[in-house]
């Protein structure tokens, strides 16, 4: 068999239509993401020390098994976990499973944030006797948010290569369509090209962006640095 | 678990694979030929910029079709996508480790007369590869966790026998996939001691 340009032709519209899913489900898996990382971020905060250590450990757990198998977790393992245990549908499961598996790495990104934040920031901040909102809205998160940002962009493009995962508990993105045709027709060379394809149209011009962010935010520093090293 | 076997197996291979390929395409990418330079950096842009999960079917189901060429097994399928793919990713921490070297020993080296090759060897390469270290472990901790999608082209590894297990008791499926995690958790365990390890390792003896 050889390369065919009619069934190329014939399995793009199809393939398309599963691209607003798999995009759909990489915002909310990202949203989710987002918001739970910040809960990750509080809890270390707790000043028990005990308590710090298990979370620590959690997250390790979570962050250093497969993402694949937590998707099958909660997708085929929660309703039958007795008490809180219940049904969720794919969509939900996989915005769960991928939410909370890189909500670890999100929340090390706002520490990394908060933690460059100079320490000389803090105690000025201290010493003008501001209150605790102050302190945060006006001098710690103008500083602590920038150099997330293309961190959060980064995490935004590798989730969005994830979330192809979620197909494998049913969730009909690109990759699902793809594979359902190649199934159908007996044709997987150019459906699964065309997915790999509609992959590098999408997270390429946003890889550069991110770079193109990451150095605006690197040179923004550079400068301070220099300014306050002389 | 039988499972663990295969999934270690896989591990092992790709992390060969991936190495090797991390060091030549980041030489490669630093190279003068500029044919070179381009092919690679196609390379990398390719296998960065699409997902793994799709580069796995891919090789499993279109690359027989396309070249005729039978990757043999499912076994190289997998390993072959998986060192691929962080081999790109691991190339670009080669890179930037080369270059982050300072530039002042490029010039000292040239200075006392050094070859291309002696330079590289004697000088550069010792001081980057202490800076790749830390990045190095992340990405086998990365490895490990996406070897479990081979059971997704039907390698018997932990999943694979977890999902069996599954199927055939329903009602202890919690327990099950908890298990397969536990596994999965356990052999990660000695990575993250080695990642810490080499972290500690890389910041010694370093002026910075």
């Amino acid at each position: 068999m050889n390369w065919s340009w009619d069934i190329f032709f014939e399995s793009f519209p199809i393939i398309i239509e599963g691209l607003g899913i798999t995009i759909a489900l990489t915002i909310a898996c990202y949203l989710f993401a987002l918001l739970f990382g910040f809960v990750w971020t509080l809890l270390r905060q707790i000043p028990i020390k005990p308590v710090r250590w298990i979370l620590l450990w959690i997250m390790e757990f979570i962050r250093s098994t497969p993402p694949l198998v937590q998707l099958f977790f909660i997708y085929y393992a929660w309703p039958m976990v007795p008490v809180v245990g219940m049904t969720l549908d794919p969509f939900t499961s996989a915005v769960l499973g991928l939410g909370i598996h890189y909500s670890t790495y999100i929340g090390e990104v706002y520490r990394t944030g908060i933690n460059s934040v100079d320490k000389g920031q803090w105690e000025a901040s201290r010493a003008l006797n501001f209150s605790t909102r102050r302190k945060w809205t006006k001098i710690i998160l103008p500083q602590a948010i920038p150099p997330t940002i293309p961190m959060l962009g980064n995490y935004l493009i590798i989730m969005f290569k994830e979330v192809p995962l979620a197909s494998t508990i049913g969730v009909v993105g690109i990759l699902a369509m793809a594979n359902n045709y190649g199934a159908d027709h007996w044709r997987y060379l150019e459906p699964l090209t065309i997915v790999a394809i509609l992959f590098l149209v999408l997270s390429y011009p946003s890889a550069i962006l991110v770079n193109k962010l990451e150095r605006k935010f690197n040179r923004r520093f550079d400068k301070k640095g220099a300014v306050s090293n002389d | 678990m039988k499972g663990v076997e295969i999934t270690v197996t896989v591990l092992l291979a790709s992390v060969v694979l991936g190495y090797l390929m991390a060091f030549i395409a980041g030489f490669c990418r630093l190279s003068s030929n500029v044919i070179l330079r381009k092919f690679t950096g196609f390379y990398v842009e390719v296998f960065r910029g699409t997902s793994l999960i799709v580069q796995l079917f891919w090789l499993y189901y279109a690359l027989p079709i396309l070249f005729g060429i039978e990757i043999g097994s499912n076994f190289w399928a997998g390993v072959l996508a998986i060192s691929l793919n962080y081999g790109a990713y691991m190339s670009e921490v080669v890179r930037s480790s080369i270059l982050s070297v300072a530039k002042g020993q490029t010039e000292a080296s040239t200075a006392l007369n050094m070859s291309r090759f002696q330079r590289m060897r004697l000088v550069i390469f010792p001081q980057a590869v202490r800076m790749m270290l830390p990045e190095f472990g992340n990405y086998l901790i990365l490895m490990l966790k996406s070897t479990s999608l081979v059971s997704l082209i039907g390698m018997m590894d932990i999943l694979y026998y977890g999902d069996i297990l599954r199927s055939s008791n329903l009602s202890q499926a919690p327990t099950v996939y908890l298990l397969v995690l536990v596994f999965y958790f356990i052999l990660a365990l000695p990575l993250i001691w080695l990642t810490k390890k080499m972290e500690s390792a890389s910041k010694k003896g370093v002026a910075s």
